[in-house]
Formats: C-alpha cells, sequence, structure tokens
C-alpha cells in the first residue's frame, strides 16, 4: 500500500531533553497500558473500519511517510505542528475563517484546520516546508520577497500555499482574480497589493506551478 | 472538541448501520461545517460516519434536468461547464460562497445542512431556543443585523440557512433524493426540506434521523439558463450574504413569459417568492415590473431594530438581479 520508495522521515533534531524525555515516557507507558498497535492504513482497509483511541496514523507529508500516534479527532493543523514538528503552517483562527492554515492536500489547497488527520492518510499533503527545492526558493517564495509580500509573516505560509494553488488553477490572469481567489486568506498587517503583486509576477513569467 | 469514535463506511448501507448502531453520531463530508460545531462544543458526538467513499458522485444530464452527486465538491460543480452554461446563477451561488480552500473541502449535501451564523446561536454562553429549546431568543431584543426578516416567528429570527447555493436551487425548482436506513429513496423539492422556525426553531428541515442525502436534480428550463445571483455583503468576498438574489428571466419580445426568484441572507430559510414571480410573468421587462415585484417579495417583512435596512437592501438587490439578466 505504502509506496516502498519513499524515503525514511529524517531523524527529529534532539532540541529539548525533558520534552524528549516526557515523549519516551508517554511512549512507554502508552505501549504497556494499550493494545498492541495496528497501523491506521491496514485497519481501514480491512474489515474493522473502526478507529477509536490513540492509534498509529501514517500521514505522506512533502513526499516523506511520516507515523505518529493520535486520536481521531486531531486535525490535519495540530498533527502538521504538534506532532510531526513542522510548524511552518500557521494556527489562526482554527475555524476556517483566516487560511493561515492552508495546506494542498492531493494538489488541491483545504484549510488544514477543518480536516481530520485521520481522513487525509495515504493522500499526499504539501506544507510551506515542501516549496523550496533545497536552497532554491519557489518562485512564489522569491517573488514574495521581491515584492514585501509580508510584513509580521504569520500569514505568510497559508498566502504562499494558496497562492501555488492559485496559480496552478489559472485563477491568477488579472489582479482582480487574484484579489477574489485569495479572498480566503486574511493578512491583519495589509500587505495585500504587494501579495497581489507577487502572485501576478509568478504568473507572469509563464510559471505554471 | 470532545473525543469520539470515526468509522469510515463505503457504502450507503454501512453509512446508515454505523450511524444507527452507535447513538450521538454524525456523518462527516467535508467537515467545513461540522468540526467548526464541534470545536465550539455546539455538537457534540460519539461518533463520526465518514461518507466521502459513499457513491453520490457526478454531474450528468438526466431526463429530469441536471442531477448532482451530493459528494462533489463545491469547487467542482460551480466551475463545471454544464453548470455554469445552464445554470450560471448556480454556479455563481457556488463560487462567491466561502472561500476557495472551503469549495475544495464542502460536498454538496453538507452545504445544504449548513447551520446559522446567529452569534448567540454559536456562542454556548447565551441562551438560544434552536440550541437549547425553551431557553429564550436573545437575538430579538438583541444583535439581529445579520438575521432574518421573512418568515420570522417569537421563537427565533435566524436564518437558518445562511449560505447561497440552496437559494439559487430553490429558485429554480431543485430536488433532493434522499435515502434512508432501509435503502428507501424519496425525492424532496429543496423549496420544502427547508422548514419554518415557528415555535420549533431547532428543527431546520425535514431530513429524517440518519437520512442521507444523495443528489440534487435541477430542471433544465429556459428561465435557469438566463439567470444570475447576486450577492450583497459587508465586504467584497469571503463573507455570508446581508441580503441575496437569485433570479431567471425567460424574456420574449420584451415581455417576461416565465421567472423565478429566490432571497437569501433575509428569510428563516432560503425565501422562494411566489409573489415575485406572479408580478413578473406576462408584464414588460422594465424596472418599473422589477421594483413592483421587489416590493411584492418583501411586502410581508417583519424587521428588527438591527436588521430594518434589509428591506430596501433586498429589494435593491433584487431589482439590479433582474435589471443584470434582462438587459
Ligand atoms: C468561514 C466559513 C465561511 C463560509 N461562507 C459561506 C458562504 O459564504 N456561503 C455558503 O453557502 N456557505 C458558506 N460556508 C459554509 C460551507 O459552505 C459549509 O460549511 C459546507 O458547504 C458544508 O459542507 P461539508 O461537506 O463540509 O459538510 P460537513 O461539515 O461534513 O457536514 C455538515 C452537516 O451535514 C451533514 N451531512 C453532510 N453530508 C451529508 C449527506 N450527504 N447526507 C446527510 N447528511 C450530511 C453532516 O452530518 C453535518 O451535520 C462557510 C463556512 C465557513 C467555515
Ligand atoms: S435567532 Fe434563533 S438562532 Fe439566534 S438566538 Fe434566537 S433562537 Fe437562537
Ligand atoms: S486557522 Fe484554519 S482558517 Fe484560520
Ligand atoms: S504579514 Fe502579518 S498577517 Fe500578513
Amino acid at each position: 500500500m505504502m509506496d516502498s520508495n519513499t524515503p525514511e522521515p529524517a531523524a527529529q533534531p534532539e532540541q529539548d531533553g525533558r520534552r524528549s524525555f516526557i515523549k519516551q515516557a508517554g511512549g512507554l507507558l502508552g505501549l504497556a497500558l494499550a493494545p498492541p498497535l495496528i497501523s491506521q492504513a491496514e485497519r481501514l482497509t480491512a474489515m474493522s473500519k473502526k478507529v477509536e483511541g490513540v492509534t498509529e496514523m501514517r500521514l505522506k507529508v512533502n513526499g516523506t511517510v511520516r507515523t505518529m500516534q493520535a486520536e481521531p479527532r486531531v486535525t490535519l493543523l495540530d498533527a502538521l505542528r504538534e506532532r510531526l514538528d513542522l510548524t511552518g503552517t500557521k494556527k489562526g483562527c482554527d475555524h476556517g475563517q483566516c487560511g493561515a492554515c492552508t495546506v494542498l492536500v492531493d494538489g488541491k489547497r483545504v484549510n488544514s484546520c477543518l480536516t481530520l488527520a485521520v481522513m487525509v492518510q495515504n493522500k499526499e499533503i504539501t506544507t510551506v516546508e515542501g516549496l523550496a527545492k533545497g536552497e532554491e526558493l519557489h518562485p512564489l517564495q522569491q517573488a514574495f520577497i521581491d515584492h514585501d509580500g509580508f510584513q509580521c509573516g504569520y500569514c505568510t505560509p497559508g498566502q504562499l500555499m494558496s497562492g501555488v494553488a492559485c496559480l496552478k488553477e489559472g485563477h491568477a490572469k488579472t489582479d482582480d482574480s487574484v484579489r477574489e481567489w485569495m479572498s480566503g486568506n486574511l493578512c491583519r498587517c495589509g500587505a495585500y497589493p504587494n501579495i497581489v503583486a507577487a502572485i501576478r509576477q509568478v504568473e507572469q513569467s509563464g510559471f505554471k506551478g | 472538541m470532545n473525543n469520539f469514535s470515526y468509522t469510515q463506511a463505503s457504502s450507503a448501507k454501512e453509512a446508515t448501520a454505523s450511524r444507527a448502531g452507535t447513538a450521538q453520531s454524525a456523518y462527516i463530508a467535508g467537515g467545513t461545517t461540522l468540526l467548526d460545531l464541534m470545536k465550539a462544543n455546539l455538537e457534540e458526538h460519539a461518533q463520526l460516519v465518514d461518507i466521502n467513499l459513499l457513491p453520490f458522485k457526478g454531474i450528468e444530464q438526466t431526463a429530469d434536468g441536471l442531477r448532482i452527486g451530493a459528494m462533489e465538491r463545491m469547487s467542482d460543480v460551480g466551475e463545471h461547464p454544464l453548470v455554469v452554461q445552464n445554470y450560471p446563477a448556480v454556479s455563481e451561488s457556488l463560487l462567491l460562497a466561502a472561500s476557495p480552500q472551503l469549495r475544495n473541502m464542502a460536498s454538496i449535501g453538507g452545504n445544504m445542512l449548513q447551520r446559522t451564523r446567529c452569534g448567540y446561536f454559536r456562542d454556548a454562553a447565551f441562551p438560544c431556543n434552536k440550541r437549547v429549546p425553551g431557553s429564550g431568543c436573545p437575538a430579538i431584543a438583541g444583535d439581529n443585523h445579520n438575521l432574518a426578516i421573512l418568515g420570522v416567528s417569537d421563537a427565533c429570527i435566524a436564518t437558518a440557512y445562511p449560505g447561497d447555493l440552496a437559494v439559487a436551487l430553490a429558485a429554480f425548482d431543485a430536488v433532493l433524493t434522499l435515502e434512508n436506513a432501509k435503502g428507501k429513496q424519496r425525492r424532496v423539492p429543496v423549496t420544502e426540506f427547508y422548514v419554518l422556525p415557528g415555535r420549533t426553531p431547532q428543527r431546520e428541515t425535514v431530513l429524517e434521523p440518519g437520512e442521507l442525502i444523495v443528489a440534487v436534480t435541477i430542471p433544465n428550463t429556459a428561465h435557469a439558463r438566463r439567470s444570475t445571483y447576486l450577492k450583497v455583503r459587508e465586504r467584497t468576498s469571503y463573507a455570508y450574504a446581508l441580503a441575496s438574489a437569485a433570479v431567471g428571466l425567460d424574456v420574449q419580445g420584451g415581455t417576461i413569459r416565465s421567472a423565478r426568484v429566490a432571497l437569501g441572507g433575509v428569510g428563516t430559510k432560503p425565501w422562494r417568492s411566489p409573489e415575485a414571480e406572479k408580478v413578473l410573468t406576462g408584464a414588460p421587462a422594465t424596472e418599473a415590473t422589477f421594483r413592483a415585484a421587489a416590493a411584492a417579495a418583501l411586502r410581508g417583512a417583519q424587521p428588527h431594530d438591527d436588521n430594518r435596512y434589509k428591506v430596501e437592501l433586498a429589494q435593491n438587490t433584487l431589482v439590479q438581479a433582474l435589471l443584470a439578466v434582462s438587459s
């Protein structure tokens, strides 16, 4: 079921000894008390399709399969930020109203705050961490720098993911079209004119996403 | 959000059986209404049944009109060539709704069942007859600027359906196909799917517990082909309607052969207006006719302190929409 070519997740750097101790201890305790873990992906294709309590989930993020232990109520946003240490994706409103949490699922932009992680297993998830190729920025990231497309930067990961999708959808052909099709991403700093300019620059350069 | 179990259903039978098997269960499609409400502790469910694998898909011409599966996404339907061509008002109602991200997630079935944006309903600290029957309605004497002026009752004045699509569907005689736990299907016109609040504002539709929305079918008509959806908001985009109008006209030689009118943002349910349609049918397609139709549509309005402006706003919205399709 899982792509055998998928690289293993890179080991997470140890940042905080205490925190990782707690994580480990929790893991050990959990293992002692919990019934044998069945991978959720297996469960979902097997007879029992019910997922209850903490189980193993697999998410394919930026081309890498990551596993984590979580309950069905964990949103994709919290899974990325709290379990997988991918904190580029931001939490603004947590209710679908601001767009800060925008990621791509199978190439389509969605609000990760209203998406359950359990429901996007086996799908391709792309976050802002997956835009650059190594040191080479995505053209839209470069354009945001060229045009000062941000001030505080909090909305920027969501703007970038939404902008990349907007370009790919073909909705960036005019300034007005960009304004309408980027309206799901709010910017409290009001960097809108520069965000529009950045997206239009990439569109005019012929980049197709 | 409370903890819950998650069940993925692959057929309608499995879905209805799973839901019936656990008290306090709900279906989840796009999750954009359901999770929003659960996070605010306005709904609590012990089990969510994922219905995304159900075969309620496809956008296709049938003898009865265009049939759209309930699991289709707002974005796909809004930009579908058959919808854009034959039902411009339906396409516009979808593409002017929510945001591109939400439209990628949200299903047509889920859209029908979105809940009111009444601020008191959405804040569990307040009483609300819709949320807790019998507890009272603070909106009547409170902030009601975004609430309804048509179809209101002493118990509730909320726009129970605050969205757009169902308004366009109500205008063009769309019919929902529903399926119950026994696998039995029934067809209900969108205009009859929603019910007035009366003394039981907690009941908003005729959907039975566990019943599924399978599809919506929209008849192919001349007035639907010449139609538009006009939405007036507090900001240009990404906001609910203060007032909106879905209209369609079949005009021949300057005379209106048939007309369809529904209003959004002003009724306790998507507000089809036979009164306006009666004024329009057989009349010359002029602004004077449109003004008379708008006056007829709002004649029964019962505004409150903060939403009095909607009486005029709704009329102007309707006139502008009619001018747009008649020119
Ligand atoms: C910030 C924001 C702004 C919005 N703005 C607008 C707007 O401007 N205009 C507009 O029209 N809408 C707007 N919406 C509402 C949005 O369109 C709905 O949330 C969406 O359509 C619901 O679809 P869903 O698939 O996500 O439903 P879900 O959240 O999955 O389900 C909603 C409800 O319907 C039930 N359900 C779902 N599918 C079925 C089915 N097939 N059969 C039976 N029951 C079912 C579920 O059990 C649940 O109770 C907005 C939402 C948000 C969060
Ligand atoms: S208007 Fe309806 S939804 Fe709003 S507080 Fe009153 S009863 Fe509740
Ligand atoms: S955090 Fe998801 S839309 Fe605001
Ligand atoms: S840059 Fe500050 S919110 Fe957009």
